[in-house]
């Protein structure tokens, strides 16, 4: 049952190889043997969001994938989102709006509407609020995290 | 009070502005620091057997099988952990009369709610811990249950705890005035409902979290924490594992949310901090999501009897509740499981001038899991109790359901005054909130798109609540019962030698923003750009004692503190100032760092030069000259229980009467917290809050099977407000400020989920009025609506 396979994978562009046991999901491998602490556990069966990161181009939950079936796959987390310039922008403009509380939803909840803006989403607050329904946030009530994103889509980076 | 009563004009003031977090980055970067994100060398895992039965007898306990696991260090029963772990009991001496037997942090013999921890397994990796848990067999004989509060004290229930003769946990009745005489009126009319409130449960998104790390050579035990009152679980750990409160360390960095949930004393977390301690190895034990549902305190479960007489003129003559309410098998430890229950007593019709009020109480023991403190205790059931029965009232009588509160509320000049259950209230503002809420929602043209839409066979609706929140408790609250759990909170601001003021202060940051407000005060009071001063909380080896940041005490208690221990260390830097300068000291200023000539406004000497003086060149001082570049103040409420807030909010509904589905349009909040420290801040604690009160209202609810299962255990199935159906909420304030502290600071976490739930059950009652229909249990579900409308 702790059968182990060598992955390849490129995380936040850093080439990393390692044994992972075939059970251990995406998330766990990166927060546990790659020190990457920024994508979160809430729920572990898909629904909460917090573990969401991008996988070859599309985002995903970390918590729904096996580390094992990543192996030779691209992946950008909250750590590595800094280097994209609408990801840069949301993480200005989530603090301007303050659009997060505790923290603890907020990298899925950012690669959420990262998604939304790069899939080139308009500023229409009921289709970003439709988007960012499989990402569950207790503290703000989400109107924040709505104008953050609105703000991103009319001003890009001129805050 | 005594005090630096010009500071909110002061041109350098942050107080009532909207600085952003400073920790706001961090968070957006994926730089928290939670507790799950500790590794620590040789640390272990812990996980759980829980009972899969709401009540059994547990006989042999079987871990041979899961010992001999590889990687398996440790498998603990709660025969292994009584020698080192001292029962705990959640009584408190002022809730006179409550009882609840002494509980272990894993089930002994009997199992009393499906979820109860019963062994504990150590092991190299939570995943092995895991896959040993599924090799313990345990001998359970399952009891009877008693799940119904309403039948818990029936003759023929089983009684839960064998020490008593019942299943009665706590009564309390308040009888004021003569409510019998006044319901007996033949010129009243008499309102009577009965109200469920279904059980919730917080879903903090990081879920419970404990690491344990215990140094043997020392006897120091350190625990990072993720709650809400370090100094409390200082005491509580040291008491029940015996060390020394002072060989106890609480670290609270970065909380995923708490609301409550991670405030109490839960078996897990003192069964993980015992092995930490026996095995001398850092023990980390995270709930994971289904062990949170079944495990994390619940809140709410209460049946309300409600009865309200009002006159022609729509003037209250009675008002009486009957309160049942189910807390699980225990009173949880150590701020009880009674206390829900006695704020709905304390606070049902609170806003309004009652003469004749009688409540009564009965808290009862059950086989589900334990009920205890979640955001806005008793807040939701007694103001929609309250405001349900006055706006159920006014249509019987044909007046409006403004018009009626106008009627009732205390009048804004006549406080100070007690309410008929005794609370206390000052500087409350009742009448202006109201009139607020009805220009900032436009009322009159609501009604006229209500009107125009029911001709077309749309169903809204508008609800309305005025409301109280309790804030800034007093020793009253807990302290005064035995509990332990500070009312006071201290703050020390000290200078550096750079000219910078570092500020610790016992008040603890979940998110709300604590950190920053603390900041926006001491560089306000003292004179510094905000971004100089550095603040660190939710350590008790480096913060001053108190209490912690709960029933919106936080700013108001915490900040106060602040306040003082900012004005206190400025005296003592001007006095310094005054000795280097050969100046007066009370002709001295700081402003943006600069000790400055109040008069003339000239820069004088920098506080970094100042600093260098003191600390590097000493020898430039006078002898008898000692400064003192720290100081330390700690700050209580003493003149009331409690400082209340006030406010009024209104929702404005739709409902799909096909389908029962409701849409929250829209919803307003007028809220008067007193002085606002920081107003973007304020506003997402009301958002926030109107929002987990919406979940309440239609959404959240433990459905337990009449046999004690928890049936909706996971996030798919227990529903939460998720962003597409909550509405923009708006908010407006009234500043009224508190006269029981300099700040003038009220608390403001707690009002949204307070007064949202009456809200909403009114705008969807009021939309089903023109169908004969009407709801009065929450969630108010679909499947309940269409019931309400007799379609299914």
């Amino acid at each position: 049952m702790t059968k182990s396979q060598n992955i390849s994978v490129i995380i936040n562009g850093e080439p990393i190889s390692a044994s992972v046991p075939l059970r251990t999901n995406l998330v766990d491998f990166l927060r546990n043997q790659v020190g990457l602490t920024g994508s979160h556990v809430g729920c572990e069966h898909g629904v909460c969001g917090a573990c969401t990161l991008e996988v070859d181009g599309s985002m995903i939950r970390g918590c729904l994938m096996l580390a094992v079936q990543a192996d030779g796959a691209e992946i950008t987390t909250i750590e590595g989102f800094a280097d994209r310039e609408k990801a840069a922008q949301l993480q200005l403009s989530f603090q301007k709006y303050n659009a997060l509380q505790c923290g603890y939803c907020t990298p899925g909840m950012l690669a959420s509407a990262l998604e939304y803006i790069e899939a080139g989403g308009k500023a229409d607050r009921a289709a970003i609020r439709q988007h960012l329904s499989g990402n569950y946030c207790r503290c703000t009530g989400y109107q924040s995290i709505v104008d953050a994103v609105v703000a991103v889509i009319e001003q890009g980076g001129k805050q | 009070m005594s005090g630096p009563l010009t500071l909110f004009d002061k041109p350098n003031s942050y107080i009532g502005k909207s600085v952003p977090r400073p920790d706001a980055r961090r968070l957006v970067e994926g730089r928290g620091k939670y507790v799950d994100d500790l590794q620590l060398p040789r640390m272990l895992h812990a996980a759980f057997v829980r009972s899969p039965h709401a009540h059994a007898e547990i006989g042999n306990i079987d871990t041979a099988e899961a010992t001999t696991l590889p990687g398996v260090i440790a498998v603990f029963t709660a025969d292994d952990l009584a020698d080192h772990v001292s029962p705990y009991v959640g009584v408190l001496t002022h809730l006179q009369g409550l009882r609840s037997p002494p509980q272990s942090p894993l089930a002994a013999d009997r199992a009393r709610w499906q979820g109860e921890p019963v062994v504990m397994i150590v092991a190299q990796s939570r995943a092995i811990a895991e896959d040993a848990c599924e090799l313990v067999d345990i001998d359970f004989e399952p009891l009877e249950t008693v799940c119904d509060a309403g039948t818990a004290l029936q003759d023929d229930a089983p009684v839960i705890h064998g020490e008593f003769d019942s299943n009665l946990a706590w009564q309390r009745t308040v009888d004021a005035g003569h409510v019998d005489d006044a319901f007996a009126r033949n010129d009243v009319t008499v309102i009577e409902r009965e109200f469920i409130f279904g059980r919730h449960t917080g879903v903090t998104l990081e879920p419970r979290a404990s690491v344990v790390e215990y140094d043997p050579s020392e006897a120091v035990l350190t625990y990072h924490y993720s709650g809400q009152a370090p100094h409390m679980m200082q005491a509580i750990l040291a008491k029940h594992l015996g060390l020394l409160e002072e060989n106890v360390h609480i670290v609270a960095r970065d909380v995923g949310g708490s609301f409550g949930i991670k405030i109490h004393t839960y078996g897990d977390d003192v069964a993980t901090a015992a092995a930490a301690k026996i095995l001398a190895r850092p023990v980390k034990f995270i709930a994971d999501r289904t062990e949170s549902f079944v495990s994390d305190i619940h809140a709410r479960d209460h049946t309300v009897r409600g009865r309200l007489a009002v006159d022609a003129e729509g003037k209250i003559a009675a008002l009486e509740i009957d309160n049942l309410t189910g807390i699980g098998p225990y009173s949880m430890y150590p701020r009880t499981s009674a206390i829900e229950c006695n704020q709905i007593l304390n606070l049902t019709g609170a806003p309004y001038a009652i003469e004749n009020y009688r409540a009564r109480g009965t808290v009862v023991f059950q086989n589900k899991n334990m009920m205890c403190q979640y955001r806005a205790v008793g807040h939701p059931v007694a103001m929609a109790v309250a405001d349900g029965l006055l706006e159920e009232a006014a249509h019987e009588i044909g007046m409006d359901v403004v018009d009626i509160r106008r009627r009732n509320l205390f009048a804004d000049n006549a406080y100070p005054i007690n309410s008929a259950a005794g609370m206390k209230f000052d500087d409350l503002s009742h009448q202006k909130a109201l009139e607020k809420l009805v220009r900032f929602m436009d009322y009159e043209a609501l009604r006229e798109d209500q009107a125009a839409a029911q001709k077309q066979n749309i169903y809204r609706g508008i609800g309305l609540v005025s409301m109280v929140e309790v804030t800034n408790p007093s020793p009253m609250f807990y302290g005064i019962g035995g509990a332990p759990i500070s009312a006071q909170d201290g703050a020390s601001v000290r200078l550096d030698a750079a000219g910078a003021p570092h500020v610790s202060a016992s008040i603890t940051e979940q998110g709300q923003g604590t950190n920053t407000i603390i900041a926006q005060i001491a560089a306000g009071v003292f004179g510094v750009d905000i971004d100089r001063v550095k603040v660190t909380t939710g350590d008790t080896a480096t913060t001053p004692y108190g209490g912690g940041t709960w029933a919106s005490r936080g700013a108001g208690i915490g900040g106060e503190a602040v306040l003082q221990a900012s004005h206190a260390l400025k005296q003592q830097v001007l006095d310094v100032a005054g000795v280097i300068l050969q100046a007066r000291s009370d002709q001295l200023d700081i402003v943006d760092g600069q000790v400055v000539d109040i008069e003339i406004g000239t820069q004088r000497i920098s506080l970094a030069d100042l600093g260098k003086i003191v600390y590097y060149r000493g020898n430039e001082l006078p002898a008898d000259v000692t400064p003192e570049l720290i100081a330390t103040r700690h700050y209580r409420v003493t003149d009331f229980p409690f400082v209340f807030t006030n406010g009024a909010m209104a929702a404005h509904v739709e409902i799909d009467v096909e389908t029962g589905f409701v849409t929250v349009l829209n919803f307003w909040a007028v809220e008067d917290c007193g002085r606002v420290i920081n107003p973007k801040l304020v506003d997402e604690q009301i958002r926030g809050g109107v929002v987990q009160g919406i979940g309440g209202a239609l959404y959240e609810e433990c459905i337990y099977s009449p046999d004690g299962q928890l049936q909706n255990a996971s996030m798919a199935d227990y529903l939460v407000p998720m962003a597409a159906e909550m509405p923009d909420i708006h908010i407006a304030h009234i500043e009224t400020p508190t006269k029981t502290s300099v700040l003038g600071a009220k608390g403001a976490g707690e009002a949204g989920t307070g007064g949202a739930p009456a809200a909403v059950m009114n705008a969807v009652n009021d939309a089903l009025r023109p169908l004969n229909a009407s709801i009065h249990q929450m969630p108010m579900t679909p499947q309940r609506i269409l019931k309400a409308l007799g379609k299914v």
